[in-house]
């Protein structure tokens, strides 16, 4: 057996009470992908931020190539030959190409913008990444971005590649050519370490595969010889079971909410959101697919009444909405469950005031608040809505999962017309997304129209009943669910004009 | 056209504290920090450069002492707003606070409370080109000034087209990515500030060695101030922080010209008039202006 190129004995990383990595053995040999499982908070990151120096552990030792290493910060870890893609870019979208990859490694005092282009194109081509060196990176796709920072590392001379997430972002298309380069560095002798929750794709990618549960290695295991369901019950801890849509809702086509020729612009007058028109359905699920930044987030803010858009109406069950008013969408019966759902609960305030703060009227006496009513109505929601936390909590103190579960609570406790969830199980882990699935069938069920925007591809097919496409601010494509499929939603959500149903 | 003349050379002369100071806070500010500590940090290294070179009989003592009391002030900057990670308003607007009173405390320790204030018996000359020509008028102008905008086009140049200033803007744009890229962002942000301090020692400098040869209670005057509305109103580039340096020391030249004219407007008016459409073309431009990304944030890697 060779000598592992680097090696973990007994890693621990503690931050404050949370044990984030305890007693993490694993080896790691030259021109071997690892795929690193787990679902979210199960330490994944946290465990290659320790090996990129940008953590250190708290206990245990690094050993590269037999010898024990102390990376103190990212320059260590390079010296050391270990590149990192973490999940949010680290790039400066000012620069270009060129400029972010040789950053830190120019080589000379005096940079030379021809000489530094040409020697990233010729790196680029070595690695076989398709890159133009002399473009801004602000103006690069998700799928550019990533290659920029992949070729970052490797012009590091890095022999040992972590990616953190890589295909959160990707479209299925995408996906494939990462895994086709990811393929061809491995040929070359590089080893990869690969963080995903998604079974498939470390199924597809890797050799071996190991498991974070809690902090913990629970298994690692050689690809070939395990399967998807085995490694979700590691992963899980049992076994699972996702959840089932009813399918009979699908006849009634009573129109909801209307939404026609909606157009947005954004601060430099660029068009973000191009005359969409769109029926959401009593008893339906409607999906809404696309990379993200191709409109959803300003269709959602137009929708719940966020924003004013520069043209295009809004109706409710046949009523006129006045648009860019979010406090008569909310009466008028829309549900939100925003995006970012830390922004749609107010940390330092408690569970009980968080739940209640929509409806602040109702809980007001003269001008005082009347707490005992407002405690009932957060103790039932509590119940109902399984929120582990007391009402005396305050928000921030919340798992991600509890956070929308709050929101969940509050806002489907109102019984609104439609429901409008963007993004609602981002960041949650197994357990927490089938309760928000769950509770969007029952608004299903219940005659609610709703509608889901997610960038998981996954999520969409399972819970919707019909299928909407944006790309470059607009609704490209259209779908019954059971036509639909992951492959052809993918060229879709990428630009591709030819497909239909 | 003498007339003409005259009025651009002392635009020349009174843009030059205020270019130099611009061209400092410019640096300072791509790598991501505002340094509210530029009034001051004028006011003590006109101060130091004044005594050192009255005490000493060397106007280049003075200047080095100028220089090095600019890099100090804007290091303790870094201290606080670096190292410390305190609040960039704060510490800056605390530094100013500090560093004048101090400067003035000083001056009355050394120089007590005497009526007439001390003065150099020589301050530096100015240096004619072009002699005996038109352009006469225009170009005698002291050393600093030919130093000032010489420097406008190096350190454009250093910016855009040295590893130096790739590492000084990547830190103020995004400095996780600077880090994750092996650089030491908070070194990097020294460097900044270090040359940043000295031009605007060399800035105090100017107005205590050259231009007054004497320091006085409101030497520098708000110029700081002023050289940070230029910054923004050049979209921290160092060409058009020249156009703004030029355009605020033109119209200050102007007014002293149509004060000594007798025209028929309050003199209070017209002293006003520079700040006023400073404020003006900064309320038009700074609309579009494109912060450096990580202006006032200070960076701690997550976790540590």
């Amino acid at each position: 057996m060779p000598l592992p190129y680097i090696s973990l004995k007994n890693l621990c990383k503690r931050f404050g009470s949370l044990t984030a990595n305890e007693n993490v053995s694993l080896e790691l040999y030259s021109g071997e992908v690892l795929a690193l499982l787990g679902e979210n908070g199960a330490g994944k990151t946290t465990l290659t931020k320790m090996l990129y120096g940008i953590y250190q552990p708290d206990d245990g030792e690094i050993f590269l190539a037999g010898s024990p290493v102390r990376f103190r910060s990212p320059a260590d870890a390079i010296r050391g030959g270990v590149g990192f893609v973490s999940q949010h870019f680290s790039l400066v979208p000012s620069f270009t190409v060129a400029e972010n990859i040789v950053l830190g490694r120019e080589g000379a005092a005096i940079l030379y913008k021809e000489a530094l282009n040409n020697k990233v194109k010729q790196a680029a081509e070595r690695f076989g990444l398709k890159l133009e060196p002399s473009a801004l990176v602000r103006d690069l796709s998700v799928g550019e971005q990533q290659r920029v920072e992949i070729l970052k590392a490797l012009y590091r001379n890095c022999q040992l590649l972590i990616l953190d997430e890589p295909t959160a972002v990707l479209t299925p298309q995408d996906v494939e050519k990462l895994f086709a380069t990811l393929r061809h560095l491995q040929n070359q002798g590089l080893s990869v370490i690969i963080i995903t929750h998604k079974l498939d794709e470390a199924m597809a990618i890797s050799q071996r595969v190991a498991v974070l549960r809690l902090g913990k290695l629970v298994g690692v295991e050689a690809t070939k010889k395990t399967s998807a369901r085995e490694l979700a019950r590691l992963m899980v801890g049992r076994d699972t079971v996702p959840v089932t849509k009813n399918l009979e809702h699908d006849a009634e086509k009573t129109v909801a909410l209307s939404a026609k020729n909606l157009t947005v612009k954004d601060k430099r007058g660029l068009t973000t959101l191009k005359e969409v028109s769109l029926e959401l359905h009593k008893g339906e699920v409607l999906g809404i697919a696309g990379v993200a930044g191709n409109g959803q987030t300003e269709l959602v803010d137009v929708l719940t009444g966020m924003r004013e858009p520069e043209s295009g109406s809004l109706s409710l069950n046949g009523k006129t909405l006045t648009l860019g008013n979010a406090r008569a969408f909310e009466m008028a019966g829309v549900g939100r469950i925003p995006e970012d759902r830390l922004k749609g609960v107010v940390g330092d305030l408690s569970v009980a005031e968080n739940l209640t703060l929509e409806h602040i009227p109702q809980f007001t006496q003269r001008g005082h608040l009347k707490t005992g009513a407002m405690t009932q109505e957060a103790e039932r929601l509590i119940s109902a809505f399984q929120i582990k936390a007391k009402a005396t909590d305050k928000a921030r103190t919340l798992s991600g999962g509890n956070i929308q579960k709050i929101i969940l609570a509050r806002t489907l406790s109102r019984n609104p017309s439609v429901v409008i969830a963007a993004q609602p199980t981002r960041g949650l882990d197994i357990g927490a997304t089938t309760f928000v699935h769950e509770q969007l069938l029952a608004q299903k069920d219940r005659g609610a129209g709703v509608l889901l925007l997610s960038e998981d591809l996954d999520e969409i097919l399972r819970l919707s009943d019909r299928i909407l496409v944006m790309y470059g601010g607009s609704i490209v494509g259209n779908f019954l669910a059971h036509e639909a499929n992951v492959e052809t939603l993918g060229l879709v959500m990428a630009g591709s004009k030819h497909v239909s149903a | 056209m003498d007339f003409l003349f005259a009025l651009l050379g002392a635009t020349l002369r009174i843009s030059t504290p205020i270019l130099l100071a611009a061209l400092g806070e410019t640096l300072i500010e791509r790598a991501g920090i505002l340094n509210l500590g530029i009034e001051g940090t004028m006011v003590l290294s006109a101060f130091c450069g004044f005594v050192v070179a009255h005490l000493s009989g060397s106007l280049w003592l003075g200047l080095v002492a100028a220089i090095l009391t600019g890099i100090l002030l804007c290091s303790l900057m870094g201290l606080l707003s670096v190292t410390l990670n305190l609040n960039q308003h704060v510490a800056g607007l605390g530094i100013t606070l500090l560093a004048s009173g101090l400067a003035l405390f000083s001056f009355r320790l050394v120089y007590g409370g005497s009526s007439t204030p001390p003065s150099l018996d020589h301050s530096f000359p100015q240096l004619a080109i072009f002699k005996g020509t038109v352009l006469e008028p225009l170009f005698s102008q002291y050393g600093i000034t030919y130093v000032a905008l010489l420097l406008v086009p190096l350190l454009g140049w250093l910016l855009q087209n040295t590893a130096f200033g790739l590492r000084l803007r990547s830190v103020g744009e995004n400095p996780e990515a600077a880090d994750i890229a092996g650089l030491n962002v908070y070194w990097v942000r020294y460097q900044a500030l270090i040359v940043g301090g000295a031009l605007m020692g060399l800035a105090g400098a100017f107005l205590s060695l050259a231009q007054l040869g004497a320091f006085t209670h409101g030497v520098v005057n708000g110029r700081g101030w002023v050289a940070i509305a230029i910054v923004i109103f050049g979209n921290w580039q160092p060409s058009k922080v020249l156009y703004g340096a030029l355009l605020f020391g033109f119209l200050q030249a102007l007014q002293l010209r149509l004060q000594a004219q007798g025209i028929p407007l309050p003199y209070e008016a017209l002293l006003a008039l520079p700040y006023i459409i400073t404020i003006v073309i900064l309320a038009l431009a700074g609309r579009n202006a494109s912060y450096p990304a990580a202006l006032l944030k200070p960076y701690r890697r997550e976790g540590a």
